[in-house]
């Protein structure tokens, strides 16, 4: 982004949604090239993973669960936390520690948020 | 104790534990005193929803009748085509999410927005750009709650053998007394629940049909001397051509972006992580959910061959292959499909009529001015009587509804899909852009629909989307250059 953007988080938003473009081209590609690459041809002629053509088997039976860890993978070592509500400060230099000191205080709030079906108390 | 009532012991024990909910949420949302909190409650839950409630709730708001019944009932008449196809689908949450992504949670905290149209509101400062909106929301909504409901009904006549008019009654005033009862909250915790039900109910139908056929490679070999083309990626006769179904690819693909219900999502969730695991959890589940329901429609043909119309296949396997209680267990879950995609829609309809038209319009858009309480009663009567009307025009049903349901899917996105994202990501993105691709984009998806010109198998809304980005593109140098606040505001400029 240019200079005018003072707010680090848009930024790295801007690159996580880029990221997310990304995964859905490459969830494409494995679809488009196992499906018509291995499927094109005479039925007769299949061969068989687990009892399914071999095309429905990597585009389809395998296809999602790889997407799944392409996705925990850029999530686990590109995607960043940060606070959704504050306002931060704008001078450049000091932006970015004073939102990691946020973000740490929010860790330490909410340490077991997985599992969590039901709401947390937050207004 | 005879069948049906065995049947019947799932889905009433699944609706109660909604009302039930319902009641939990309302306590919670009775605890806010002012009138911006409450609004803040009912129709957003006051942001606070965890990684696995928003993953459920956006799988819940987007699968609907159509991925239990209507589309394995395709992949019954077409075969592996039709699942490689309905796997387009498999995007959906991360792509929401990741594409709208941690701006747009920001910037609806900064703009104190709670649905898209006030969103759409703090970006373009237009007056028209909110009303058309609000009208598309209004409409098509309607269409679309209408035709859940009645394919609900029916598939509930179809197992249950009882009269349409029961299966209506039942869960239709289900989802709307809860909705209205609970707000977002109620929605959003019916919705995780739903979601669960409806990975169960599809992973039990397809194990039975899977056995019943002996074993996948017997079922994958009758198919093939029903007809080859049911295990090609072409399908029978080359009925799913390539263009077709990669047109898919922007309709169910990107296009979801463009349905509110399911974007309105991406501004409720608490903190960051929750996004992370959300985008992660749910395109396991909704990957896993589509496979199994759209698997069990084609490998279903091995095993009743002969059904006069695809729709039948579902309702008809899970008659003849499980037994009483369990068939119930399976019927719950398109239902909770149908009910997660209605009480998203009814709440956004409530809150379109109070708050986009009523407050801004009669209050000067400023909420403080009605008294809690008051506000209270309009959120429910409002969602209660929208909910109502929705139940006595599928009383007696138009016959159209999976014309109905496609019309509104694609009429949504031409409306909500670039307003949305340019105005998210475009900082020349102006009112008169909007509003010039709101009216081109349904214009042309209108008259695309209606006129079928042929266009070698590509679906209607890619032109459509084509066409509603040039008008957008255009209407913004036309019109006049953004507001400097706005920019400040959507950019993140310094204080």
């Amino acid at each position: 982004m240019n200079k005018k953007t003072h707010d680090w988080r848009f930024a790295q938003a801007n690159k996580e949604a880029l990221l997310a473009l990304g995964a859905y081209a490459l969830y494409f590609v494995w679809w488009y090239v196992s499906a018509y690459g291995l499927g094109d041809g005479n039925p007769e002629q299949y061969s068989y993973v687990l009892g399914l053509p071999e095309w429905f088997f990597y585009s389809c039976i395998v296809g999602y669960p790889l997407l799944t860890v392409v996705l925990w993978i850029m999530v686990r070592f590109f995607f960043k936390d940060m606070p959704l509500d504050e306002e931060l400060p704008d001078e450049d230099g000091q932006a970015a520690p004073s939102a990691e000191l946020i973000n740490a205080s929010q860790a330490n709030q909410t340490d077991q948020i997985e599992p969590a079906v039901e709401f947390k108390e937050s207004a | 104790m005879n069948n049906t009532l065995l049947t019947m012991i799932p889905v009433v024990g699944y609706l109660a534990l909604s009302f039930a909910i319902a009641l939990w949420a309302k306590k919670r949302a009775d605890s806010n005193k002012s009138s911006l909190g409450f609004i803040e409650d009912y129709f957003i839950g006051g942001r606070s929803m965890g990684g696995f409630v928003l993953a459920m709730t956006i799988i819940a708001s987007y699968t609907s009748a159509s991925s239990f019944v209507g589309g394995p009932g395709v992949a019954y008449r077409l075969g592996l085509s039709w699942v490689l196809l309905a796997m387009i689908q498999v995007p959906a949450t991360f792509l929401t999410l990741g594409i709208l992504g941690k701006r747009f949670a920001i910037l609806a905290r900064k703009t104190q927005s709670v649905t898209i149209s006030d969103f759409l509101r703090a970006r373009y400062k237009s007056d028209t750009v909110v009303l058309l909106c609000s009208i598309a929301l209004l409409v098509f909504f309607m269409a679309a709650m209408v035709a859940q409901f009645i394919g609900g009904a029916r598939l509930f006549q179809a197992v249950t053998g009882y009269p349409y008019i029961v299966g209506l009654v039942l869960f239709g005033i289900t989802v709307v007394l809860y909705t209205a009862i609970g707000g977002f909250r109620a929605v959003v915790l019916t919705d995780a629940i739903q979601g669960i039900v409806m990975v169960v109910a599809v992973v039990v139908v397809l194990f039975a049909i899977i056995n019943a056929g002996g074993g996948m490679e017997q079922c994958i070999s009758t198919l093939k001397s029903i007809d080859p083309g049911l295990i090609t990626p072409t399908g029978p006769k080359n009925s799913v051509p390539e263009p077709f179904i990669l047109s898919f690819w922007i309709l169910v693909g990107l296009g979801i972006l463009g349905l509110p219900q399911t974007t309105q999502r991406c501004m409720g969730y608490k903190d960051s992580r929750s996004m992370h695991y959300a985008m992660i959890m749910g395109t396991l589940i909704i990957g896993f959910m589509i496979l199994c329901a759209h698997l069990s429609g084609t490998l279903g043909r091995a095993i009743i061959p002969d059904l006069p119309a695809g729709d039948l296949a579902m309702p008809t396997l899970i008659v003849e292959l499980l037994s009483p209680m369990w068939a119930g267990v399976f019927i719950a879950g398109p239902l909770a499909a149908i009910m997660s995609t209605v009480d998203s829609m009814l709440l956004l309809v409530s809150a379109a009529i109070i708050k986009d038209l009523y407050i801004h319009y009669k209050c000067g858009g400023d909420a403080s001015k009605m008294t809690p309480v008051s506000l209270k009663k309009m959120s429910l009567y409002s969602t209660t009587v929208v909910g109502f009307m929705v139940f006595l025009a599928a009383i007696q049903p138009p016959d159209l509804l999976v014309w109905i349901n496609l019309f509104a899917f694609g009429g949504l996105e031409a409306v909500f899909l670039w307003p949305i994202i340019l105005g998210l990501y475009w900082k020349k993105a102006n009112a008169t852009g909007a509003i010039a691709s709101i009216v081109v984009g349904v214009g042309a998806f209108f008259i695309l629909t209606i006129m079928k010109p042929a266009m070698g198998g590509v679906h209607a809304i890619v032109p459509t989307t084509m066409l509603a980005l040039t008008a957008f593109i255009a209407g913004s140098y036309a019109g006049r250059p953004v507001d400097k606040h706005v920019v400040e505001l959507f950019w993140g400029a310094r204080q």
